[in-house]
């Protein structure tokens, strides 16, 4: 598995911002989209995203193949998939260590998997046959969480850790969804951080959440909370320089704004990893 | 118990309809409950239905706001009350079957023609509105094919076929659905006088990158539908004028200003070898 080490600091693209983009043409070391709204087969969206392309460098994020679904893989969904890839070159795709489908019907919800032997060889069998199929690095990213189960038999980090051996794949670190899933289920968020295979990390994620009387809820609508950038400094002590990503998906601001709370990552990187523009 | 069962009874948990307050139902629809305990650990704060209340509320709000995005012209016409109704009763049926939240609401018309209660006093103008909707988010991103070169036309060789653009709809429609869309767009509202049209055609389509409706006569569009059904050009000009008694002058007028206006709209695609007819 390469790892990308000089990547730098991405953004999520999102349609608030693409005017801003498109006209300005911000310096941005790359942007990550999500592919299945680029995979609808033709109109503006894709018109958009070549103009994108033309720029700049995009990495492709899912949120629907499901390899945790007991249910085989949607082979429609892989086709327009690799289709998407084909147009983006994009050198790794990612998607999430969860399921959300069941007998054909679609929950789009990223829903936690039980923590069984099962569910692992399942799962990882999975994104083998996706990542076989689709000729690019697949790289699995662990979800925040608000419910666990009995039948559970390991922690998420034991799991993620089986999951990604068996599946020779790598990992999206998502540093906020370790904190979000660390106050839900009550464990120690840098246990999280150091157990899982540095090696493996591909890229990381950060991003804002809110806080409720009873639970924290994954929301990326709020900057950065200082106990977060204290893990993503562990993850990057431990990871090493990591091509990084902001996600802001409600009451999104400008894009400076974004830009700039994305770029805050780079406090914690070494000179060596970033984009020399 | 399984993995698979687990998802299994979360799913079928999530996916029942809310309850009073937008709670996690007591009972589903169907009488048959899932043991949420069962399956899903409570902690310190939060029982098991709580933590599972969490999903479902994220499920149902999520589609929810999804169909409104899409159908903004049928929420105006129905109103905002009688428009949430409607479309947690088609999710409850109609569960989503795609990968993606695109498709959720294309099986909406069809839904709706099978339960008219739902159309609030003019369930025919909510289905009309259904299909313009639907049909927009088509054109708005659907798949192209490769545009036909004119010269093709010129040659007009014995049994050509065409085909047409697979995000073009044609429909046939008893309300003037596009102008009250265009209204709904710029106000915000649905007009207070509707006036029922006997049909009207109407190509939902896409030019540059842009989705335009344009009305179309009887004649032009039964000429489309017969060249998207795959009929040879020469017998799609014949079913398309089969009731005229015009001058065959003036029907060539017309299949000229056509034939250069969807040339011109890149609607005319190559239809791939063995592109028969597909119904008649």
């Amino acid at each position: 598995m390469r790892k990308h080490t000089n990547f730098g600091i991405g953004v999520g693209l999102r349609v608030p911002h693409l005017s801003h983009i498109l006209e300005r043409k911000p310096v941005v070391d790359w942007f990550e989209i999500i592919s299945e709204n680029y995979m609808t087969g033709g109109g503006r969206p894709l018109a958009v995203l070549d103009r994108i392309l033309e720029q700049y460098r995009v990495i492709q994020h899912g949120v629907s193949l499901y390899f945790g679904s007991s249910g085989p893989l949607n082979r429609t969904h892989l086709r327009d998939l690799k289709q998407l890839i084909k147009r983006t070159r994009t050198p790794w795709v990612t998607d999430h260590l969860c399921w959300g489908s069941i007998d054909g019907r679609y929950t789009h919800d990223l829903l936690p998997m039980p923590y069984t032997m099962e569910a692992a060889r399942h799962t990882a069998r999975k994104i083998r046959q996706a990542q076989d199929f689709l000729e690019v690095p697949v790289a699995v990213e662990n979800v925040s969480s608000y419910a666990a189960f009995h039948i559970s038999r390991m922690s998420e980090w034991e799991f993620l850790n089986e999951v990604v051996e068996q599946a020779d794949c790598g990992i999206l670190l998502d540093v906020n969804n370790v904190y979000v899933s660390s106050r839900n289920h009550d464990f120690d968020p840098r246990l999280y951080i150091n157990a899982i295979e540095p090696q493996r990390v591909m890229q990381i994620h950060l991003a804002g959440h809110s806080r409720f009387e009873k639970y924290i809820l994954d929301s990326h609508d709020h900057p950065v909370i200082e106990p977060v950038w204290q893990l993503y400094q562990l993850a990057i002590e431990r990871c090493g320089p990591t091509p990084t990503l902001l996600e802001w998906d409600d009451r999104i601001p400008s894009f400076e704004e974004v830009h700039t709370e994305a770029l805050k990552a780079a406090r914690y990187m070494p000179e060596s990893a970033m984009v020399r523009q | 118990m399984r993995f698979t069962q687990v998802q299994r009874q979360m799913a079928a948990a999530l996916m029942q309809r809310l309850g009073p307050g937008d709670r996690l139902a007591r009972r589903s629809a169907t009488g048959h409950d899932v043991d949420v305990a069962a399956i899903i650990k409570p902690n310190s704060l939060l029982s098991a239905r709580e933590r599972l209340e969490i999903y479902s509320r994220a499920y149902w709000f999520r589609l929810l706001d999804a169909i409104r995005d899409d159908f903004p012209g049928l929420a105006a016409v129905l109103g905002q009350r009688a428009f949430e109704g409607l479309a947690r009763a088609y999710l409850a049926d109609c569960p989503s079957r795609s990968y993606t939240l695109r498709d959720l609401g294309s099986r909406l018309a069809r839904w709706l023609a099978a339960h008219p209660e739902y159309g609030a006093r003019n369930p025919r103008l909510a289905i009309d509105m259904a299909r313009l909707e639907w049909a927009h988010i088509v054109a708005f991103d659907g798949p192209a094919g490769k545009v036909l070169d004119p010269e093709h036309l010129l040659e007009l060789k014995p049994g050509l076929r065409l085909g047409l653009q697979p995000y073009i709809s044609l429909l046939e429609l008893q309300y003037p659905v596009d102008e009250m869309r265009v209204a709904i767009n710029t106000s915000g509202h649905a007009p207070r006088r509707v006036v029922d049209q006997t049909r009207i055609h109407l190509a939902v389509h896409r030019a540059g990158l842009s989705v335009y409706y344009r009305r179309l006569t009887l004649p032009e569009s039964r000429l489309l539908r017969s060249l998207r059904a795959g009929w040879p050009v020469e017998e799609a000009i014949g079913r398309c004028f089969r009731d005229s008694s015009g001058e065959s002058e003036e029907m060539l007028a017309k299949l000229r200003a056509w034939f250069a206006a969807w040339s011109e709209f890149g609607w005319l695609t190559v239809r791939e070898a063995n592109g028969e007819r597909s119904r008649p």
